[in-house]
C-alpha cells in the first residue's frame, strides 16, 4: 500500500535505511521494481541526500527509516529542509499501536520529536487512513511554503490490508495557500517601478521554490527594467551570474556592490527572500531610506523583522507575471535619468573589486582553487553542492550559477555534513551530470560514511575538499572576536584522504602546488567514479568581504581591513 | 460565514490588514482559533508559542462541532503590534489550523470565564464573603460549616477582583476555566 501510494506520487527513488519497525515496507520494495530504494550509511545522509534530490529536481525526496534511532537520526535533516523549505515526505516505521507509550524496543515518540521541525506530521493509527494519508502529506510538503513532512507508521498498520484509496480519490485537504497576488498591492508595486532612482530586486530561494516559470520571469523583468539584481545564497541561479544587472550574493559575506546597493536603494523589491539575519545585518540601520516591497508566499515572513511597505503575498511566478503583465501595459516607464545615475554609483562599487586576491607562493589559495574549478568546469551540465564553513561563502563568491536549481547548500540552518550526502541524491537524480560537492575538511568528515553509499550505486560524485587543516570559519570568528584564542579550532589527527578513499574503492587526488591545481582538477573530472580530492590550500586565509555582526551593511570589512578584534560591543554576543 | 456562523476572518491575508506595526505598545489580544480536531493539534499551537517565545495569558479548547471535527481554541496573548501579527500569521501555517480571528480587532465581543473558589472561614469573615458573593453574583455550589465554593462568572477582570476581596477572608483555592470569546452581533 505504501509503495502504491508512491508510485502514484511519481517517486522513482528512496533513500532510506531499514530496521524491524519497517521490514513489511522494505517487503513490499523488494517485490518490486518500479522504485529504486538507495540504501544509506546513515539516516541523516538519507535525509540530506533527499533534499539534493528535491533541490536539483523541483520534486519532493522520500525518505524512508525505521523507528527510533531511525528516526531520531533523521531530526538534523528535517530541520535543514524546513529552514531551507524543502519539500521531503519522510516515512518512520513505529512499534504497534498497541505498544506505543511503553517504552518499547525502539520507541520514540517520533511526531513529538519531530513536531517543531516538519511542516506537519502524521501518526497514521489506522491502515484505512494510510494511503490518504500519504497523499496528503506529499500536498502539503509541495503546495505552499515547501517543507518536510513526516508520517509515522506502527508496524500493525503496516502489516493490516485495507482499501487502497487512489490520488484522485483523496480531498485534498483544506490547505490551500494563497497564490494569486493582490491586484490593489500589485499596482502599487508597479508605481514604486515606474518611479525608482535607485532600485534594486533583492531574490531569494522562493524564486526557485516556486519553479522554472518564476525564474523566466524575473529575468525578463530583469532585462525589460534594467534594474540591478542581487540573490541570498538560497537563490543563486534565478538569475545568471552572466547577466549585466547582477550584483552578485549580498549579506554578511556578500559583495561590496550589492551590499551598498541594498543600503543605497529607494525602492528594494524582495522577491521570495526573508530578511534573514545574516542578510539584514543592523535591524535599524537596514536600508534606511528605501521603499519596501516583499514578494511570498508565506504572510508569516512578512513584517516579521522588517517593516514592509508594499506587502504581497502570493506564489512568486503568479505575482511576477501580473506586476510584469500591468507594467508593460501602462507602458513600461522606468525613471532613466535615476537609474543611469545609479548604475554610475553602482560602477563605482564595483571597482573596489571586493573579491579581490593574490594567488602568489607556493600554497593555494582557496579563492583560487575554486576560480580554477569554476573555469574549468562553467558551461558544463554541471550541479555544485558545499559543506558549511567559510569554503562555502568562497563558493557562492567564485562561482557563477546560469540557471535554478543548480546550487544546493545549506542556508538556513547551516549543517556541516550537509553536502557530501546532498550531492549523492543529486547524481542519483542526474546521473549524467557534473556534480561537484565544494566541502571543508571538516565538515566533509561529518558525513563521510556516505562514500559507500557511492561506491555502491556508482554516482561519481567530486568530493573537492579545501584541506585548510582548520575549522576554518571558527577560526576567522575567533581571529575578529575572540582575540586570536583558536580554541579547539583546528582539525587534529586528520586522515589521510586519499587513502581514505582508496580504502572505500574510490579514487583519491591530493593537491599542493598551484602548477599542478588544473591538471588534478582536470584528472577529478574525467574519472568515471567518485573522487576524493584532497586540495591542501592556505590555513589562515580569511573570508571578506563580511559585515561583523551588529553592523549596518554600509560598515563591511573588506580583505585588507585589520582583522584581529574587528568585532566589539554589541556584535559579539550575536552569531 | 464559515459552517459556525463565526465571521471569515482577516487570517489569510493578515499581511494586507496591517495595522500600524512596530510600535512598543504591549496590546492584549483575544484570538478565536478553529481547528482541526486531530491528535497533537494543541501540542502545536502551544508549541508555537513556547518555540517562538510567544506570551500565553490564558488558553482554552473544546470541540465545538463533532461532526466537521472541529475545535475552537481562545488563546489570550500580549504582545506589540507586531508580535501579535505574526502570532496570528504563524497560527495560519499550521496546518490543521483552518481559521484565525482576531477578536481584539475584528469588532465588539463578549469574553467570559468561569472560576470555582474555595473559601473557608467563621463568624464575621464567613458572613462577609457570602455577602459579597451576593453583590458579585457568585453561587455557592458546595458549603460545610467552615467552608463554601463559589462560583462565578464573568470577566477575567472580574474573577480576579472577586479572588482579591476573598483573600483576606479565607481565600483557599481558586480553579479557573480561562476565557472564552464570541463576536456580538450576527
Ligand atoms: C553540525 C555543525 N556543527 C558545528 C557548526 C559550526 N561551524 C560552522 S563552520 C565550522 C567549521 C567548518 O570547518 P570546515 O568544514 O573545515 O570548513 P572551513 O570553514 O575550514 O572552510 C563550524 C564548526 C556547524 N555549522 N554545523
Ligand atoms: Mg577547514
Amino acid at each position: 500500500m505504501v509503495v502504491q501510494a508512491l508510485i502514484d506520487q511519481g517517486v522513482d527513488t528512496v533513500f532510506g535505511y531499514p530496521g524491524g519497525a519497517v521490514l513489511p515496507i522494505y517487503d513490499e520494495i523488494f517485490q518490486q521494481n518500479s522504485i529504486k530504494h538507495v540504501l544509506v550509511r546513515h539516516e541523516q545522509g538519507a535525509v540530506h541526500m533527499a533534499e539534493g534530490y528535491a533541490r536539483s529536481t523541483g520534486k519532493p525526496g522520500v525518505v524512508l527509516v525505521t523507528s527510533g534511532p531511525g528516526a531520531t537520526n533523521a531530526v538534523t535533516g528535517l530541520t535543514d529542509a524546513l529552514l531551507d523549505s524543502i519539500p521531503l515526505v519522510v516515512l518512520t516505521g513505529q512499534v504497534p499501536t498497541f505498544m506505543i507509550g511503553s517504552d518499547a524496543f525502539q520507541e520514540a515518540d517520533t511526531v513529538g520529536i519531530t513536531r517543531p521541525c516538519t511542516k506537519h506530521n502524521w501518526l497514521v493509527k489506522d491502515t484505512e487512513k494510510l494511503s490518504a494519508t500519504i497523499h496528503e502529506g506529499f500536498h502539503v510538503a509541495k503546495t505552499g511554503r515547501p517543507g518536510p513532512v513526516l508520517i509515522d507508521i506502527p508496524k500493525d498498520v503496516q502489516f493490516a490490508s485495507a482499501e487502497y484509496q487512489p490520488m484522485q480519490k483523496v480531498s485534498t485537504s483544506h490547505y490551500q495557500p494563497v497564490i494569486k497576488g493582490d491586484p490593489k498591492m500589485i499596482e502599487q508595486l508597479v508605481e514604486a517601478i515606474e518611479n525608482a532612482a535607485r532600485p534594486v530586486f533583492y531574490t531569494g530561494g522562493g524564486v526557485i521554490n516556486s519553479g522554472p516559470a518564476a525564474s523566466q520571469l524575473l529575468r525578463e523583468m530583469v532585462e525589460a527594467t534594467g534594474f540591478p539584481i542581487t540573490s541570498t545564497l538560497m537563490g543563486l541561479g534565478a538569475y545568471p551570474a552572466s547577466g549585466k544587472a547582477w550584483l552578485g550574493m549580498l549579506g554578511m559575506h556578500g559583495l561590496y556592490e550589492a551590499n551598498m546597493a541594498m543600503h543605497g536603494c529607494d525602492l528594494m523589491i524582495n522577491i521570495g527572500a526573508r530578511f534573514d539575519d545574516r542578510i539584514t545585518g543592523r535591524l535599524d540601520a537596514f536600508s534606511p531610506n528605501s521603499k519596501k516591497a516583499h514578494i511570498d508566499i508565506d504572510p508569516s515572513s512578512i513584517n516579521k523583522v522588517i517593516k514592509t511597505d508594499i506587502p504581497i503575498v502570493g506564489d512568486v511566478a503568479y505575482v511576477l507575471e501580473d506586476v510584469l503583465n500591468l507594467w508593460k501595459a501602462r507602458g513600461r516607464k522606468v525613471n532613466r535619468d535615476g537609474l543611469a545615475k545609479w548604475w554610475k554609483q553602482i560602477e563605482e562599487w564595483r571597482a573596489v573589486d571586493c573579491l579581490k586576491f593574490k594567488q602568489e607562493g607556493a600554497v593555494i589559495k582557496p579563492q583560487y582553487a575554486l576560480q580554477r574549478l569554476e573555469e574549468l568546469t562553467k558551461g558544463k551540465d554541471r550541479y555544485i553542492c558545499t559543506e558549511v564553513g567559510q569554503h562555502q561563502m568562497w563558493a557562492a563568491q567564485y562561482m557563477g550559477f546560469e540557471d535554478p536549481n543548480r546550487w544546493m547548500t545549506s542556508g538556513g540552518l547551516g549543517t556541516m555534513g550537509y553536502g557530501f550526502p546532498a550531492s549523492i541524491g543529486v547524481q542519483m537524480a542526474h546521473p549524467e551530470s557534473l556534480v561537484i560537492n565544494v566541502a571543508g575538511e571538516a565538515s566533509w568528515l561529518m558525513n563521510m560514511q556516505e562514500l559507500g553509499t557511492a561506491m555502491q550505486y556508482h554516482l561519481p560524485v567530486k568530493q573537492f575538499i579545501l584541506n585548510n587543516e582548520r575549522l576554518g570559519m571558527v577560526r576567522q570568528w575567533q581571529q575578529l572576536l575572540h582575540g586570536e584564542r583558536y580554541s579547539s579550532s583546528w582539525s587534529e589527527s586528520l586522515p589521510d584522504f586519499v587513502k581514505l578513499a582508496e580504502a572505500f574503492g574510490a579514487k583519491g587526488i591530493q593537491c599542493s602546488d598551484p602548477a599542478d591545481l588544473d591538471d588534478a582538477i582536470m584528472e577529478m573530472i574525467n574519472y568515471d567514479g567518485p573522487v576524493v580530492f584532497d586540495c591542501l590550500v592556505e590555513k589562515h586565509e580569511n573570508c571578506f568581504p563580511m559585515i561583523p555582526s551588529g553592523e549596518p551593511h554600509n560598515k563591511m570589512l573588506l580583505g585588507d581591513a585589520k582583522a584581529t578584534n574587528a568585532i566589539a560591543g554589541k556584535g559579539a554576543v550575536l552569531v | 460565514m464559515s459552517p459556525l456562523k463565526i465571521k471569515k476572518g482577516s487570517s489569510k491575508h493578515s499581511a494586507y490588514n496591517l495595522r500600524p506595526t512596530f510600535s512598543d505598545v504591549q496590546e492584549r489580544h483575544t484570538l478565536a482559533v478553529l481547528v482541526e480536531n486531530e491528535p497533537g493539534v494543541l501540542a502545536r499551537v502551544i508549541g508555537l508559542f513556547s518555540g517562538r517565545g510567544y506570551n500565553i495569558e490564558s488558553l482554552t479548547v473544546a470541540e465545538v462541532d463533532h461532526k466537521g471535527h472541529l475545535s475552537r481554541i481562545t488563546i489570550v496573548t500580549t504582545g506589540t503590534p507586531q508580535v501579535i501579527e505574526q502570532i496570528k500569521a504563524q497560527l495560519t501555517r499550521i496546518v490543521p489550523v483552518h481559521e484565525v480571528h482576531d477578536l481584539t480587532v475584528e469588532g465588539a465581543f463578549v469574553e467570559r470565564e468561569l472560576a470555582l473558589i474555595k473559601v473557608a472561614g467563621k463568624g464575621d469573615d464567613r458572613v462577609e464573603a457570602l455577602r459579597l458573593a451576593d453583590v458579585f453574583r457568585a453561587h455557592v455550589v458546595d458549603s460545610t460549616l467552615e467552608s463554601f465554593v463559589f462560583q462565578l462568572t464573568g470577566t477575567p477582570d472580574k474573577i480576579d477582583a472577586f479572588a482579591d476581596l476573598m483573600r483576606p477572608l479565607g481565600l483557599v483555592e481558586i480553579a479557573r476555566t480561562g476565557v472564552a470569546a464570541l463576536s456580538r452581533g450576527t
